[in-house]
């Protein structure tokens, strides 16, 4: 049904549809209207069989959401920067035990200096967890993504992270599909552990491994990375036959990426989440002023779809990344990834760090930046409006 | 052909599978039919009095809930002597995710299985004394506050053994660890630091707690049941020594159990909602001299360069303990 809705309330409703089995969250701006939501909605009985825990720290949430979860039951969790840090060790520890967890992350800056508005470093953190993470780039997508996440975790029996920009998309009014239970039904069917603790089969989880076994049990967490990458196409096929639209929005490819005019552009710039949203109206105008130019969206960062991305920009000659991160020290987070994806291909390339903490990342700064790339005027690392007067000398 | 000389085991012992008692008095240990949660086979040190301590917990809650059980264990000794990949010592559902989180992760089970609408099934939170009173203290206050249905056992040995003797919250004052070193003007622990965390989970008004040792197992046992008779937050404390961070015989560990209650070092009482309901009376009182004594740890009092003035600070330690926990039956001192 179509509906007038802030994101994070679609977000919660989308997650209902789910039948989650478990719900525990720790309040954290940008993330609390969706547990807030989600309190109200298990209290009067909209979801089933469904218990709403309000814990004392994110790592209790994450924690609890590990003891459900391998308990059997269907298990969501929401948080943002400095507390998906805080329950950094139980987020290693979710998919090193390969539980089907589905957390939203409404990506936030980490302090110091504290700041409560969006960029991309709290989740970008954790690209090395292990987890799949799944980048929305509105409310549609993210709404619908959280269905599809589960449907993911479940067949991989690995946890998901569902990225929705905070306050950008999270407290954002807008006219979406919000997704029907029989739909969510057709698509997500009823959790089948793959393991779990029952007391008429006993079984040990979470055992010591040492060096003779912990190199075999990495490879297959990469290995779970790489069964994800394959089955996502697939089921986001089937996504869209169920709902008649595609997960990750309208110019959806395989479930991966977005693809917003990429076919035979001399230019691409690559990114994640909200900001796609402006570029695609910032391209718009520039390839009717004749510029040959267009976006790669990310929807899929863990897995990375390497071999997707080298063939959507192959024949490109210039590549933009960008950022809503950065690794300090050296540069770009997602560009690296892009590098290696276009190894040996003559590709101009070069990173944008943009709208950190916040920063409002405009058309105008937008197009300025593209200029200056495409005629090569650009640093390999610039910073969007970086205003250098603040900088002390 | 050398003779073992028998033990007179039934007067004044608490010994396992006494004789002379009826079948509904005798421990669940003395029950051939028991069903071992943690089998033999582990890799605990010899006079492991966590390992004792473990397996009277969870055989006993094995034949209260008629095998109900579902076991989340923190980070530490138990969790490392039992499950080196691939053999496992537990014959229960036992989940193990990392050291500071066992409550919660408990909480999620219980969660999990109410939602599911299996409440027969119960749920056992067990960690050392540094996985419970420091590191996973925090989910910990959470899962009692919330009152969730788990029972939490802590086996404090009072040190972090498994990383080789540190000092933890728990550790009693004076006693020497690899980070409270027996020397300078005052060697080992510091005085009025650490926390006795009975008091702090009595302070949250849980349903029960209740401290206990593995030298009286019908005490241990009985409340073990107890507990399993409550819904809500449970909390056990049993004092288990350590023969590696103790520094004492692998033998004298049901020995020492008992000297820290005679001594009143060790209170060993209930409390039920917020309010102590009972407290074990020491049958035959000691100074704290005989409990500190056989343990190397505490070597650093005694002898030539022994510090009494330390002793007399400990003794008074045991002399308020005894006095706050109601320790001594009342008209018994002479």
């Amino acid at each position: 049904m179509r509906k007038q809705i802030e994101g994070s309330q679609a977000i919660a409703q989308s997650v209902a549809t789910c039948r989650p089995g478990v719900i525990c969250a720790y309040p954290i701006s940008p993330q609390t209207h969706i547990v807030e939501a989600l309190d109200d909605l298990v209290r009067r009985g909209r979801i089933e069989h469904c218990e709403f825990l309000n814990v004392e720290s994110e790592f209790g949430a994450m924690s609890v959401a590990i003891g459900a979860s391998a308990a059997g039951s269907r298990v969501y969790t929401a948080t943002a920067s400095q507390g998906l840090l805080y329950m950094v060790e139980a987020v290693y520890n979710a998919s090193g035990l390969g539980l089907p967890i589905v957390m939203t992350v409404a990506n936030r800056a980490i302090g110091a200096p504290i700041n409560i508005w969006n960029d991309h470093t709290d989740a970008m953190s954790q690209r090395d967890s292990g987890w799949i993470q799944l980048y929305a780039q509105d409310n549609q997508a993210a709404a619908d993504l959280h269905i599809f996440a589960f449907r993911l975790a479940e067949r991989v029996s690995m946890p998901v992270m569902v990225c929705m920009d905070g306050f950008v998309l999270t407290h954002a009014m807008e006219q979406i599909d919000v997704p029907e239970q029989e739909q969510a039904d057709a698509f997500l069917t009823p959790f089948v552990p793959r393991q779990k603790l029952d007391v008429d089969n006993p079984v040990s989880i979470g055992a010591m491994v040492g060096p003779e076994a912990f190199t075999e049990v990495r490879w297959l967490a990469h290995h779970k990375q790489l069964e994800a990458l394959a089955a996502i196409p697939g089921l986001a096929e089937e996504f869209a036959g169920v709902f008649g639209r595609r997960a990750a929005g309208p110019n959806d490819h395989l479930g991966l990426v977005t693809d917003y005019y990429t076919e035979g552009a001399e230019t691409v710039v690559v990114a994640l989440g909200a900001t796609i949203g402006t570029l695609e109206d910032v391209i718009d105008e520039l390839r009717e002023a004749g510029t040959s130019i267009g976006v790669l969206g990310i929807t899929s960062y863990r897995p990375f779809p390497s071999a997707v991305i080298r063939e959507r920009l192959q024949h490109a000659k210039r590549v933009i990344v960008l950022e809503r991160a950065f690794a300090v020290g050296i540069g770009g987070v997602v560009d690296a990834d892009i590098r290696m994806s276009l190894m040996g291909l003559d590709i101009a390339q070069n990173t944008v760090v943009a709208g950190l903490g916040g920063r409002a990342i405009t058309r105008a700064s937008l197009r300025d930046i593209i200029a200056k790339s495409i005629a090569g005027d650009v640093e390999p690392l610039t910073f969007l409006d970086l205003n250098e007067g603040m900088i002390p000398a | 052909m050398t003779v073992t000389p028998l033990k007179f085991y039934q007067v004044g012992s608490f010994a396992v599978g006494n004789r002379l008692l009826t079948d509904e008095e005798r421990s669940e240990q003395s029950n051939p039919n028991r069903v071992n949660a943690l089998t033999s086979g582990h890799r605990a040190c010899q006079g492991c009095g966590e390992a004792l301590g473990a397996r009277y917990v969870l055989d006993t809650a094995m034949a209260a809930t008629d095998g109900k059980i579902m076991a989340v264990n923190a980070t530490g000794c138990l969790e490392v002597f039992s499950t080196p990949y691939p053999e496992t010592s537990w014959r229960i559902p036992w989940l193990h995710s990392l050291f500071g989180n066992a409550a919660a992760v408990a909480s999620g089970v219980a969660t999990a299985l109410k939602a599911q609408g299996k409440t027969d099934i119960r749920v056992i939170a067990q960690g050392g004394d540094g996985g419970t009173v420091d590191i996973g203290f925090g989910p910990l206050s959470g899962m009692w506050e919330r009152n969730d249905d788990v029972l939490y056992v802590c086996y404090d040995n009072e040190a972090y053994m498994n990383t080789g003797v540190q000092r933890s919250g728990a550790t009693p004052p004076a006693a020497r660890t690899n980070t409270s070193h027996a020397s300078g003007p005052e060697p080992g622990a510091h005085f009025n630091q650490g926390k006795f965390l009975p008091l702090i989970a009595m302070a949250h008004h849980i349903p029960y707690v209740a401290t206990a040792t593995v030298a009286d197992l019908h005490d241990l046992e009985a409340k073990v049941k107890k507990a399993m008779t409550f819904r809500g937050a449970r909390y056990l404390h049993i004092l288990v020594p350590c023969p590696l961070g103790w520094g004492s015989r692998s033998d004298e560990t049901i020995m020492l159990s008992r000297a820290a209650v005679e001594s009143g070092f060790f209170p060993v009482f209930e409390a039920e909602h917020g309010v102590m309901t009972s407290s074990k009376k020491i049958r035959r009182r000691i100074p704290v001299e005989e409990y500190l004594k056989p343990q190397k740890r505490y070597a650093h009092l005694f002898g030539a360069n022994g510090r009494p003035d330390i002793v007399e600070r400990l003794q008074r330690i045991a002399d308020h303990n005894i006095e706050q926990y109601d320790l001594v039956e009342k008209g018994a001192e002479e």
